[in-house]
């Protein structure tokens, strides 16, 4: 399983990645492992939308399971990403790069406090195995 | 009854789990309540039973020994011969649901027909393999709309011209869906229903408009104009056909339509007092993995071969479960089976043939009934299969009448639409010959006191 | 294999001009039409009538069906389809009529429907049905909803949450949820019972009702049932059975003498009627007085009580407080008849008979497999079983290429991946109109193939080899999305 160090984690297998008052969201590789061949992404918002942590983003379907993605920060939408929309395999094949789903400004900053670094994701992970 | 064990093999079975006696396997049963006395008569052979099944349908005055004049959501047309050759065959009738597409190819491959021939039908891009009937798809589709706006939008805009019964099923489906709510305008009459009216009702909060086409009364409208109305309020457009109109009607793919829903009972599937029939339901492209419902797929197999599968199942519930689009499980697969064998065997002219008679006759019928003293046919625009004709006394008596001379009379509108006055549906199809429409004329007339015995 | 299975669609097979019927020429003369409102178009085939007959005889070889073989299919009652049905289903008196006859001229079928809500009752404990319900699904959503609808009745707006255990079958949840309810799971002990104590744990006020699925989806009846009705009665919530399971019931115990107050069945698993590929079955709903005015309507009902000269009169009827219509008429009337006429051959006894044999049968292909299989929830099982296709000497094995390898002996796969409690999950149920010599044959190709999964695990990955057609390619499937020719 693959973890991209410098990202935060939720406990629905997103990741975060922020830049000051910018933050890019995605679903982690063990998600993408969980569900295996990914066939379709739908992003539900767009840019624009102001969105509370936790609202839904979107959904990610492979054949044996569906699965709502949710923001794990709040702010405002400020893309969402074509590229993941029209080729879905690109979350298989590399969920923390080109596959990312929304990006988010936020001119306050972003509430982490509920997101797990790197090795404390890992550890949450390995107890699900 | 179907019980193939001989007390012999019984033993035999009992001793290799080890246990005395069948009773035995139900100790986790309370005591108490174990193996109760049901008060029902004792079993009967199969020579007792037909025989008893053939008094009670003997009882009943079938179709095949009347003149039919009856419609309003279930209509009376020939069904050919081989379309019940067909799905008598055990492989079809006595298959299960084909999870295993490597030993189900002929149930996936006719739905795949019978999507593609659906989809032909109302000029929509998909369809799914089919719902209960003709309400429940409405109201399939008003789900479909809560989903597609995210519960953002909570009214469905419903046309009075929509069947009464598929009015009622959507706010059973709909009533407790976070806040939905079912709107149909207050109409008393049948100029009333119209496409302008529904355009100028349409607002920002509306997330569907769903229309008939021909609608309950018969009368057909082109949509275009509305289609394009509630696109404009961001709004989806649901029409509720009857496939067989759309053998000579414009379809509402053509009109602009998101949605087609609608009764495919007319393609093949005998009335059956009300069921089992097929809930049509087909959309744009854009809105196929919203479908709810069964959906089969063209693919391939691991030996290169075409083949088809139950596919977009990860939305389903038995995956999703609370979060699922639908708790439906199931598809009319039989007689999505006899549709696909009814279209395929009328094809392009005969599909032609039998909407334009239905349509003639109709028209016949209504101009006939219209020049009777004292009835009035209140249809004034375009109508198809169905009329509303106005009577001199209430509809009760004349269908009693009617019915003494072996004719099923039309619907009787009066306790759903009060305000037409003694109104009568009046359905003409292809079954309905000219001699039938004349002499049901006849009968209405009051004309045949001088011929009876 | 280089045979080709393939079948050309009837689109492929259109020939133009071709028509596999004709009407009459017309007797009446033809009708304006304004041409602004006719389609420009009509894309269907062209083909003979013995083009169509070929054609979807072809298909139907390649399907597999109970008529074929044996279809162990847990949760499904895949039993025999016995054919007088078909004959009175399709009687003239039954098959055509129409929905909106006056009642004067449908007083046997009315009968009909109300003898059998009269059977369902009986069978069942329960005073009150409804034939309404086009499926299984629905009847459960029928369910849900006359509790959601008796709970606003008394003004109890607080009772929201819906308890389901984490056996339960899908729909339960999804129905649930389309009723307004938010869904709580409640989990299962280690002998396959409801935990007491976790269910304590959820008894509150904001309880409207539990789901119960009995026998459970492992095929095991609930030694605690009577504690488990009684402590959601006793904080206030409704008991909903899940009748899927009925087959294990029938004579054997009443549901409502157990504490259930709603029930739904499947005609087409318990009552016979053909699957029909998917459908269309029958979800009749029986409930207890007090949910009766809930019910989902039309009922047949008698109007008119006999008199010395005439009989009852029998109609239509929507109960007072009712949830309302869930189809355009009054249910799958034809899926009726054939239960109707299923119910008249077996009589009271033969009811009990079906329970007893399906459980017979059951426990015994379980005690010959569970040696081989490991089962993970061993006692006496009622109608079905599910044993868990995980073994650690091979670990590349699972329940798929065991369900896949079955094909190759000629048997239809169990249902797999279900419970969810069970990971490889091969849920068995073979009925009672299996015969010994059918469940043997069975039981030797699971013996077979367990071997197979130790010895030679890769002749299970790549079956099956002996089906028309090979595994499919699902991804690609759900990504191209070709749902039409």
């Amino acid at each position: 399983m693959d973890i991209n160090p410098k990202f935060l984690y939720s406990k629905n297998d997103e990741w975060v990645e922020i830049d000051g008052k910018t933050a890019v969201i995605g679903i982690t590789d063990y998600a993408q492992n969980a569900l295996s061949d990914i066939v379709f992404v739908e992003i539900s918002v767009s840019e624009g939308d102001e969105l509370e942590a936790s609202d839904l983003i979107g959904t990610v379907e492979s054949v044996k399971a569906a699965s709502d993605v949710y923001t794990p920060v709040s702010g405002r939408v400020t893309a969402a990403n074509e590229a993941a929309v029209d080729k879905p395999e690109i979350l298989n094949t590399d969920p923390f790069g080109i596959a990312w789903l929304v990006k988010l400004e936020n001119e306050d900053g972003f509430d982490t406090s509920d997101l797990m670094d790197a090795a404390a994701y890992q550890a949450y992970c390995e107890q699900r195995e | 009854m179907f019980i193939p064990h001989s007390p012999a093999e019984r033993e035999e079975m009992l001793a290799s789990i080890g246990v005395k006696s069948i009773e035995d396997l139900f100790e986790a049963v309370p005591k108490a309540q174990r193996f109760p006395r049901l008060d029902l008569l004792p079993g009967l052979t199969e020579m007792e039973t037909a025989a008893q099944l053939k008094e009670m349908a003997e009882a009943n005055f079938s179709l095949e020994d009347a003149s039919c004049f009856l419609g309003a959501g279930a209509y009376r047309h020939y069904i050919p011969a081989a379309i019940d050759n067909l799905i008598s065959r055990g492989e079809f009738y006595t298959a299960y649901t084909p999870y295993q597409p490597e030993i189900s190819q002929g149930t996936l491959q006719a739905i795949f027909e019978y999507q593609s021939l659906i989809a032909r039908l109302t000029g929509m891009d998909v369809s799914n393999a089919s719902h209960y009937d003709g309400a429940t798809s409405c109201a399939e589709a008003g789900i479909l709309a809560y989903h597609q706006y995210r519960g953002k939008r909570k009214r469905i805009l419903v046309s009075a011209g929509l069947h009464p019964h598929y009015q009622a099923v959507m706010r059973t489906y709909l009533q407790d869906f976070d806040g939905m709510r079912i709107d149909v305008p207050e109409t008393v009459s049948l100029d009333e229903i119209n496409p302008r009216r529904l355009a100028e009702m349409t607002d920002d909060s509306t997330a569907m408009v769903v229309v008939q086409y021909p609608d309950f009364f018969g009368q057909v409208h082109d949509f275009t104009e509305l289609a394009a109305a509630v696109h404009a309020k961001g709004a989806l457009f649901c029409v509720c056909v009857n496939p067989i109109a759309l053998g000579l009607l414009k379809t509402p793919g053509e009109m602009g339509a998101d949605v087609v829903v609608g009764e495919g009972q007319p393609l093949g599937i005998p009335p059956a007092m009300g069921g089992p029939y097929l809930g049509l339901f087909a959309t744009r492209k854009e809105l196929a993995r919203k479908m709810s419902g069964r959906i089969v797929g063209e693919t391939v197999d691991n030996r290169g071969q075409k083949g088809y599968v139950l596919t977009l199942t990860a939305r389903e519930q038995h995956i999703r479960r609370e979060k699922a689009t639908s708790n439906i499980c199931s598809n009319q697969g039989l007689n999505a089976l006899a549709a696909a064998i009814y279209l395929s065997l009328l094809g392009k002219e005969g599909l032609r043939s039998v909407a334009r008679l239905c349509y003639d006759k109709a028209h016949y019928a209504a101009a006939k009934i219209g020049s009777i003293p004292g009835f009035k046919v209140l249809n004034s625009g375009t109508f198809f299969h169905e009329f509303v004709v106005v009577c001199p006394e209430p509809v009760v008596a004349f269908n009693e009448h009617l019915l003494h001379h072996s004719i099923l009379g039309g619907y009787d509108l009066s306790s759903d639409w009060p305000s037409l006055g003694n109104a009568m549906l009046v359905a003409v199809t292809e079954m309905n010959s000219k001699e039938d429409i004349d002499n049901f004329c006849h009968v209405l007339a009051g004309d045949d006191h001088d011929h009876e015995a | 294999m280089t045979t080709k299975h393939e079948q050309p669609t009837v689109f492929e097979l259109s020939s133009t001009g071709r028509a596999g019927f004709r009407f009459p020429q017309p007797d009446v003369p033809s009708a304006e039409l304004d041409p602004a409102l006719e389609r420009s178009d009509l894309p269907m085939p062209e083909l003979s009538e013995l083009d169509v007959v070929r054609h979807f005889t072809l298909l139907s070889e390649l399907n597999y069906a109970v008529d074929l073989g044996f279809y162990p299919l847990g949760s499904c009652t895949m039993k025999y389809n016995p054919k007088i049905c078909e004959r009175t289903a399709r009687m003239p008196g039954f098959s055509q009529l129409h929905p909106a006859q006056p009642i004067e001229t449908l007083q046997g079928a009315l009968l009909l429907v109300y003898e059998m809500q009269d059977i369902l009752q009986k069978v069942s404990g329960f005073t009150a049905g409804s034939l309404t319900p086009a499926a299984g699904a629905q009847g459960e959503f029928c369910g849900v909803k006359m509790i959601a609808a008796y709970h606003a009745d008394r003004k109890n707006d607080r009772r929201k949450v819906m308890l389901i255990p984490d056996s339960a079958h899908g729909t339960n949840p999804a129905s649930s949820v389309m009723s307004g309810f938010t869904v709580k799971p409640v989990p299962t002990d280690a002998r396959g019972n409801i935990d007491l104590d976790g269910l304590r744990a959820l008894c509150n006020e904001d309880l409207a009702g539990i789901m119960i699925t009995n026998p459970n989806t492992l095929g095991l009846f609930d030694e605690n049932i009577d504690q488990v009705t009684g402590l959601i009665h006793q904080a206030g919530g409704l008991v909903y059975g899940d009748g899927a399971n009925m087959n294990a019931l029938l004579g054997v115990v009443k549901p409502a003498e157990l504490g259930f107050d709603v029930l739904h069945f499947n005609l087409h698993k318990t009552f016979a009627t053909p699957h029909g590929g998917g459908g269309p079955g029958a979800g009749a709903v029986v409930c207890t007085d007090t949910l009766a005015p809930f019910l989902p309507g039309p009922l047949a009902a008698v109007l008119e009580p006999a008199t010395e000269e005439l009989p009852p009169l029998y109609g239509w009827k929507m109960p007072e407080k009712s949830i309302g219509r869930v189809g355009a008429f009054s249910g799958h009337f034809a899926v009726i008849v054939r239960a109707y006429t299923y119910c008249l051959m077996q009589g009271a006894d033969g009811m009990r008979r079906i329970a007893e044999h399906a459980a017979l049968n059951a426990n015994y292909l379980m005690h010959a497999l569970k040696n081989a299989y490991p089962l993970p929830y061993d006692r006496t099982c009622m109608h079905e079983f599910v044993l868990d296709a995980k073994w650690e000497d091979a670990p590349g094995v699972r329940a798929l290429d065991v369900a896949k390898r079955l094909m190759d002996y000629k048997f239809h796969p169990p249902t797999n991946y279900f419970p969810l409690i069970v990971h490889e999950a091969l849920m068995i149920e073979p009925t009672e109109t299996e015969s010994k010599q059918t469940l043997d044959a069975f039981i030797e190709a699971m013996l077979a193939i367990a071997r197979e999964a130790h010895e030679q695990p890769e002749l299970l990955h790549g079956a099956p080899f002996t089906t028309p057609f090979g595994r499919m390619d699902e991804v690609k499937a759900a990504k191209d999305l070709k749902l039409t020719a």
